[in-house]
């Protein structure tokens, strides 16, 4: 750390002093080489490409100088203090302040000739232009051409359709949170969308309807991305090239600029990821004026982008646990820091709790409010949850319903299981085929309202009809054994030791008997689950499950699909194993009864809570779409293969989601270098190697800016392959953003050393640039080449020598 | 010159009875009538059956662990004189008299007993007192569920054991890494962590977890070495090698030589070979060796050939075809070309042969001398039975409003259609057949009841996988609807462009010359129609390689018969015999341990089966075995008290840990710096064993069982007295709330013991206890102990 701050003397020495106070520091016995390139303000704008800020690269070193309040001897009264000082408190939203008057201001002190303001506001202006320039033109690759192709691509059949059912006000299940589909219905209204375009399926046209609007909305959160990483790599290197590196890999990333254009859910994901990171890098640069306005702001940003990612997918998680990680870190700091009382370390706890956890827990509650808010009609999500739930929505047969409370004999009954998506008790007039169990009526789940999931509740050794007017009503309770005859076909539910079709340890469910005659087979015990409505069985809220008499088992739903003889509906088993499990649980949904008095369901509807809660429940397990190649993790970062958004044939006009293989592959390799000259440097540092100052800065930027970029690639690739769920190529992109960073920052770095160890100060500069520029061009080339895969191509396939793109398929496994 | 008589010869040896006298204890309660249930109990039928493989010689492939586990077992089964017959089939069944059930369970007993003076010395080690290192012991002596485990022929115990005896060496060394650095004990220890890090992971994958941690205490160690200044570069660089090698070269070797000896061990062909693939069979004895051996090497023109698919999923199989056809017309109102039937059987034919056929000549046998095919050539393939060409057509998109009466070449795919008598179908008015709506008539074929259709789309799509394309072979219906019948031959693993196809060896694509459609496995079963075998289809866009577009030549003879009769009779002779193939031991090595991660089973659902979240509460157990007439049983439980506290101690440590940390990190030292240190090593191997022998439970898919937690025990037990001494020392400072700690501590015990020796019936199932004491035992509702009902 000393030798750091030596070299900030050092930066400063060469800018305007020419013997000062070198020799006094520690630092001062290191070997030191100056580098004379990298743009200090005597530079003119010219050398932006290859200048950066004089920068306080020990940021977080010198964050614990400042808490600590005091500072090394090297640093104390000298010169430098000048430099650290202007720092403090600089946390406003452009960089470009980030130069700070002070630092310009000495150099125009001492060197008269240049005009000292007017440099100044000319760099200031610069930096300016540099950011429009560079959002400028993520803006227009990502805005060019989007109306293209005019038909739905890819996923946009799901999130279009979704953005329609807000529109709409229609119920819907979804299995990601509600916020990105939110805020694409809300793209779509205000833009004039009127929702009824219905998003069939891939490749339908869109004719007259207004799709712009919300590919439009998309794109704009896209092209945020770029100007976002630009801010958040200049913030931790505080070098403009590698910032420019960064941006430049992005924008001319075919596959960011693909996945930005369409109505999908990414593009917002990626805004909240990268606008959380930003805000959380601005906040730790806040760190040395904690309390202030600024240092507020850029907290609590960082909570709502951190709800913002979580409300849109649930890989959200992974931006948060980034942040949770620094907020853990940097509280360490903080609790060590013994110049902090204990109450202000409580302070800070206090307003990251606030900030970090209530703040965004509120606002993804909020989402869920409005979604539920909003969609108050009928529509194909009904069946997915409880009865309970379905009575709010308007157009739902239990919508201002009212039906009896209580079950008693006689009554007609939907059974549902409590599970979401396991349908309702359904049976039918075919028979298990042969070999398969008893060769009885097949007894299955069905998902949609059927006057097949009709059944009669019935005690077990009458036969009588319970709805005769002369005998009184008798309700169901606990514990007692009943026997459930199938309206339509008066057949027994009914279970015996043979095995289940595809389940082979669980026990067949048939329908059995005649005229409701059946055998002891046919007895089962009802239990009520955790009895909160007392022993009567309450419909919609009583929670119950179906004991066989005879073999003990349980009724319950395996969630299998069974094959076209069962008509793809779901298997119903009777488990042996008695464990709680939410298949076997079921509730009592529809249910006529004209002996008794009926009640308004209103009464039992839920509370918002338990919405919630059940909104999160069992949302595993859905099946992903059909006729997809689905990939593994480790395709991902070598770019092994890319996914169709549109066309297949050569007469189709065709887009192909991959990435820039230049870009992508450039970044596998800054990994790659990065672990090596990181864990060189950090062994080189433990065994006490004193560095050269110059090397020691950028080691530092390295070490905790990469670092930080590093774990946020780890957290967003590696859990993937523990998931079991099927997972896509896209599931990548948030990775590769800030393996994007990385790269930046790395090759910056990597330069600067191979520049510091020419001796040659015009040399090294040279180097320096040209190193850059070929790696900026030679980004922009390959997009050049590439970019068709994002804009569309008509034409021969790329096997065929007479496609343009036919040299450019260097993998065999591309299809595009 | 005698000088050394003039002194005595003097053996000095410090014998601690208290590790002999607990280590006697721990056999005795091990060993204790071993062989009592003669019958099989719980998973003894399935290491058992694995047992019987190895005695007979034969191969298998187990997913549930690497081999070193299932030897160790063989071993005991090899020095008992164990001959492999013995039918595992069921749990209780007895044991005839050939099965040496002594012998077999001596190992997990021998181990299980071990691990009581190895708690003694890692407490030690870890600079625990002796009391507390006693009390470790005598935990491990009476955890019930710990010795169940280990008197059976089990693997936990001896998993337990390679565990716990690496963390002792590496505790071991790093301790005499203080004093003298390469030495030899230094030297002795050091490799003895790496080997029995390796022996673990040998046994169970789950080893991979301690394997872990210690490698990450080490590099936290190795660390500070390189932080350490007094050392010089060379020094430091030396201490990094040897730990490299001895963790990381010596554990990679051992595990190879784990595989090594299994593979000589099991050289016959057995019941799992299907799985692997042929060119693995073939270096098996016995089995597809016997068929393969002498087939020539070279696949030429004429020869006749088995193609089986590489993947193998669902089922491995062959290429097959037969004289069924398509459906003219599928449930879903697709049509087909309505040829011959071409699918993947997963049984040895006759129909699965095939001839290699040089487009350009007419012989479909092999010349003399053979020519061979090679790579990138251009062959036809016929089916030996049938003669008919393997074929997927190649489609063009119709012009609009195709309805023409004509034979053009563009067109579709043919069906032939026999017309209703009651229909008046004529060429020229298409449109009269309401049955196709998409179907035009272009001709009259053989009679005037037969037409044939065109249908008008413009593709002719697999019958399960619409995306792809159907693959047939060709029927002549007398029409000029071409034939595609050439395939490019793609070498998968060629070295050179040239590389001639091998039986065996070559894995190989077969892509059609017209459309670059892949020969693939879709992996779709065909309904009724055929015959439920699995669909063969041409992917268009092949993506890539995977493995299921992939084909070897297993079986292979040069075709010797011009005339069709002849051939049927020689397709129905068996191969000649000839050497057999070696592969080298690495790809042997790979390929089976690639299997072994990806073989699945598929039940997840047992009846003991429970969630790691019920282990830590004791909330399950497993009977184990039931005596066929008495109500004697085995039962794995747990001692309720032990792992009360064990879960208690872990929670108190973990508080206390963060206290101490927090208070340090505000400059509050309460522990000097070498008992910090020493707290924190204890924690980071005892709770941190635990943690890592867990969590990864959590993540796992497969079936669980409460057996699987101990490993994880173990750590937990050896943390439970570090934690007791540390409170005992902190706390207690007047020699009167000593004495009275001390008391609490023997009453504690106590009541383990008593625990211990009410649970011993069902630990020992040497007793059989009556109905009501069962009930009485029954602590929890979910413990399902077995109650005979008379």
């Amino acid at each position: 750390m000393l030798c750091a701050t030596s070299r900030l003397l050092a930066a400063r020495t060469a800018t305007a002093l020419p013997a000062q106070p070198r020799g006094r520091g520690p630092g001062a016995r290191c070997r030191r080489r100056e580098l004379h390139f990298p743009g200090h303000p005597e530079l003119p704008l010219g050398d932006f490409l290859a200048g950066r800020l004089p920068r306080s690269s020990v940021s977080a070193g010198r964050r614990a100088i400042l808490r600590r309040g005091r500072m090394p001897p090297a640093v104390r009264g000298g010169p430098a203090g000048v430099e650290l000082r202007p720092r403090r408190g600089r946390c406003g939203p452009q960089v470009t302040r980030a130069v700070g008057p002070d630092v310009a201001a000495e150099p125009t002190a001492r060197s008269p000739k240049r005009p000292a303001r007017g440099s100044r506001r000319f760099e200031a202006a610069g930096r300016w232009a540099l950011l429009a320039l560079v959002t400028l033109l993520a803006f227009a690759t990502r805005f060019h051409r989007l109306d293209e192709p005019p038909h739905i691509c890819w996923d946009e059949t799901h999130f279009g359709k979704m953005g329609s059912y807000y529109i709409n006000r229609t119920f819907f299940f979804d299995v990601h949170p509600p916020l990105g589909k939110m805020l694409i219905g809300l793209a779509g209204y205000l833009s004039g969308y009127d929702g009824t375009f219905l998003f069939q399926k891939p490749g339908d046209k869109y004719e007259h309807h207004n799709y712009m609007g919300m590919r439009g909305f998309c794109a704009f959160l896209g092209s945020l991305l770029v100007p976002f990483a630009y801010l958040t790599v200049l913030e931790l290197s505080k070098s403009l090239p590698a910032a420019l590196l960064t941006a430049a890999l992005l924008t001319f990333d075919t596959g960011c600029l693909t996945l930005s254009q369409y109505i999908l859910l990414d593009p917002i994901l990626m805004f909240f990821i990268m606008a959380a990171m930003l805000s959380m890098v601005k906040y730790n640069s806040c760190a040395d004026r904690p309390f202030s306005a600024p240092w507020w702001f850029w907290l609590s940003l960082t909570g709502i982008n951190l709800a913002g990612a979580l409300g849109v997918k649930f890989v959200g998680l992974f931006i948060i646990l980034q942040v949770g990680w620094n907020t853990i870190s940097d509280l360490w700091h903080l609790f060590g820091d013994l110049s902090l009382s204990v109450v202000t370390v409580g302070k800070h706890l206090t307003a990251r709790i606030l900030c970090l956890i209530v703040l965004p827990l509120t606002l993804y509650t909020a989402t869920y409010a409005v979604h539920f808010m909003v969609l108050n009609k009928s529509g194909p999500g009904d069946g997915f949850f409880s009865s309970a739930f379905q009575a709010r929505l308007s157009g739902n047969n239990l919508h201002n319903a009212s039906i009896p409370e209580h079950l008693a004999y006689g009554s007609v009954i939907t059974v549902k299981n409590v599970r979401m998506a396991m349908g309702y008790l359904h049976s039918h007039r075919h028979l298990y085929p042969e070999g398969i169990g008893a060769r009885q009526q097949q007894v299955t789940t069905y998902l949609h309202k059927d006057y097949n999931n009709l059944w009669i509740i019935k005690k077990h050794n009458t036969n009588a009809d319970p709805l005769d007017p002369s005998f009184p009503v008798e309700f169901v309770r606990h514990g007692d054994i009943i026997r459930l005859e199938h309206k339509e076909t008066s057949r027994n539910l009914h279970s015996h030791y043979h095995e289940a079709p595809l389940t082979r340890k669980h026990y067949q469910v048939t329908g059995y008997g005649i005229n409701g005659t059946g055998d002891s087979n046919d007895f089962w015990r009802i239990e009520v689950v955790n009895r909160k409505f007392g022993n009567r069985i309450k419909v919609l809220r009583s929670r119950i499950r179906l004991i066989h008499l005879v073999t003990g088992c349980v009724l319950g739903s395996s969630g299998k699909v069974l094959p076209k003889w069962g008509w793809e509906q779901l298997e119903v088993t009777c488990t042996p194993y008695l464990k709680e499990t939410l298949n076997s649980i079921w509730n009592v949904e529809d249910h006529i009864n004209p002996k008794l008095p009926n009640i308004s369901l209103d009464v039992l509807q839920p509370t918002f809570p338990e919405i919630l809660l059940e909104s999160h429940m069992g949302n595993n397990g859905l099946k992903p779409k059909d006729n997809e190649f689905t990939s593994k993790p480790w395709h991902w970062p070598i770019n092994y293969q890319g996914l169709r958004f549109s066309g297949i044939n050569d007469t189709d006009f065709r887009v192909y989601l991959l990435g820039n293989p230049v870009v992508w592959w450039l970044n596998l390799l800054s990994i790659a270098l990065y672990l090596l000259l990181g864990s060189i440097i950090a062994v080189a540092m433990q065994r006490g190697a004193c560095l050269p100052a110059e090397v020691e800065g950028l080691s530092q930027v390295l070490l905790q800016g990469g670092g930080q970029l590093l774990l946020g690639w780890m957290l967003h690739y590696f859990p993937f392959f523990l998931m079991g769920r099927i997972l896509y190529f896209h599931h990548y992109f948030p990775a590769m953003l800030f393996s994007s960073m990385l790269t930046g920052i790395l090759w910056d770095t990597l330069l600067r050393l191979c520049a510091w160890s020419l001796a040659s100060s015009s040399l090294a500069r040279g180097i320096y640039a040209v190193g850059l520029l070929s790696l900026l061009l030679g980004t922009a080339y390959s997009f050049y080449l590439f970019h068709p895969l994002a804009y569309g191509m008509v034409g021969p396939l790329a096997q065929d020598p007479r496609s343009p793109m036919a040299g450019l398929r260097w993998l065999e496994s591309w299809d595009f | 010159m005698l000088g050394f008589l003039k002194r005595p010869v003097v053996v000095k040896a410090d014998i601690n009875l208290n590790v002999v006298v607990l280590t006697a204890v721990a056999l005795l309660s091990r060993l204790w009538q071993l062989a009592y249930p003669r019958a099989v109990v719980f998973d003894e039928v399935y290491y058992g059956q694995y047992i019987s493989f190895y005695m007979k010689r034969i191969f298998f492939l187990d997913g549930s662990g690497p081999p070193f586990g299932h030897m160790l077992l063989a071993l005991g089964g090899y020095l008992g004189g164990f001959d492999g017959n013995f039918l595992w089939n069921r749990i209780g069944a007895e044991y005839s008299s050939n099965v040496p059930v002594w012998s077999l369970r001596l190992l997990p007993a021998l181990t299980g007993a071990l691990l009581v003076p190895m708690a003694y010395q890692i407490l030690l080690e870890l600079g625990f007192s002796h009391c507390a290192a006693t009390g470790a012991a005598l935990l491990m002596l009476i955890e019930n569920a710990l010795i169940t485990q280990s008197r059976l022929m089990l693997l936990e115990s001896v998993l337990i054991f390679f565990n716990l005896l690496a963390v002792l060496s590496y505790l071991k060394f790093s301790n005499s890494q203080k004093q003298r650095p390469f030495s030899l004990s230094w030297w002795f220890w050091l490799t003895l962590t790496g080997v029995a890090c390796s022996c673990a992971v040998g046994v169970k994958y789950v080893g991979v977890c301690t394997y872990l941690l210690v490698l990450t205490v080490a590099s936290v160690h190795a660390w500070h070495l390189i932080g350490d200044r007094t050392l010089s570069h060379v020094r430091v660089l030396c201490h990094l090698l040897a730990r490299a090698a001895a963790l990381l070269v010596i554990p990679a070797l051992m595990y190879l030589l784990f595989f090594y000896v299994h593979l000589i061990l099991v050289y016959r062909s057995g019941p799992h070979d299907q799985i692997m693939s042929s060119a693995f069979q073939a270096s098996l004895e016995g089995g597809l060796a016997r068929i393969t051996q002498g087939q020539p090497l070279e696949v030429a023109y004429g020869s006749q050939v088995t193609l089986k698919n590489v993947f193998g999923k669902p089922v491995p199989c062959w290429l097959h075809s037969h004289q069924s056809t398509y459906p003219m017309i599928y449930e879903n109102g697709r049509g087909s070309s309505h040829q011959q039937q071409v699918t993947c059987y997963p049984f040895k034919d006759v129909n699965n042969w095939w001839i290699v056929k040089d487009p350009g000549r007419h012989q479909l046998v092999v010349s003399n001398p053979p020519r061979p095919v090679r790579h990138g050539d251009v062959v036809q393939l016929v089916h030996g039975m049938t003669t008919r060409f393997l074929n997927t057509p190649r489609v063009r998109r119709p012009a609009p409003g195709t309805a023409s009466t004509s034979l053009r070449p563009a067109l579709l795919s043919v069906a032939e259609w026999r017309c209703p008598h009651s229909v008046d179908c004529r060429p020229s008015d298409p449109t009269s057949c309401g049955l196709f709506p998409r179907g035009v008539v272009i001709g009259r074929v053989r009679n005037s009841l037969h037409w044939t259709v065109w249908f008008s789309r413009h593709d002719v799509a697999a019958p399960l996988s619409p995306h792809s394309q159907e693959v047939s072979c060709y029927v002549d219906y007398n029409i000029s609807m071409p034939s595609q019948n050439l395939w490019r031959l793609d070498i998968v693993n060629r070295e050179s462009d040239t590389e001639v196809w091998k039986t065996i060896l070559s894995e190989v694509r077969l892509v059609h010359v017209n459309t670059s459609a892949v020969l693939k496995l879709s992996g779709a079963h065909l309904p009724d129609w055929g015959f439920r075998q699995l669909e063969v289809v041409g992917e268009k866009l092949s993506r890539g390689y995977h493995e299921s577009m992939v084909w070897n030549v297993e079986e292979h003879r040069y075709g010797k018969s011009q005339e069709q009769k002849e051939r049927e009779l020689e397709l129905h002779s068996p191969a000649q015999m000839d050497v057999s193939r070696n592969l080298s031991f690495m790809a042997r090595f790979l390929e089976l341990q690639w299997r072994m991660l990806t073989v699945r089973s598929d039940d997840s659902e047992h009846k003991y089966s429970s969630s790691p979240l019920d282990w830590v509460t004791l909330d399950t157990s497993i009977a184990y075995w039931l005596h066929p007439r008495t109500s004697a049983q085995i039962h794995l439980l747990g001692n309720a008290v032990i792992w009360a506290s064990a879960g208690l101690a872990t929670l108190v440590y973990a508080l206390l840990f963060l206290w101490y940390l927090l208070r340090r990190r505000r400059g509050i030292h309460d522990l000097p710096e070498d008992s910090w240190l020493r707290w924190a090593l204890a924690g980071a191997l005892c709770a941190g064993g635990w943690a890592v022998n867990y969590v990864p439970f959590f993540m796992m898919e497969k079936t669980l069982f409460l057996y699987h937690y101990l490993p994880a025990l173990a750590f937990q037990i050896l943390l439970l007295p570090a934690v007791l001494e540390h409170l005992g020392d902190r706390l207690c400072r007047s020699p009167l709330l000593r004495s009275l700690f001390s008391g609490l501590v023997v009453a504690w015990y106590s009541c383990a013991c008593h625990v211990f020796n009410t649970l011993r019936p069902l630990t020992y199932g040497d007793k059989s206890l009556s109905p009501s004491e069962l009930k009485a035992l029954r602590w929890k509702d979910s413990w399902d102990i077995l109650i005979r009902k008379h």
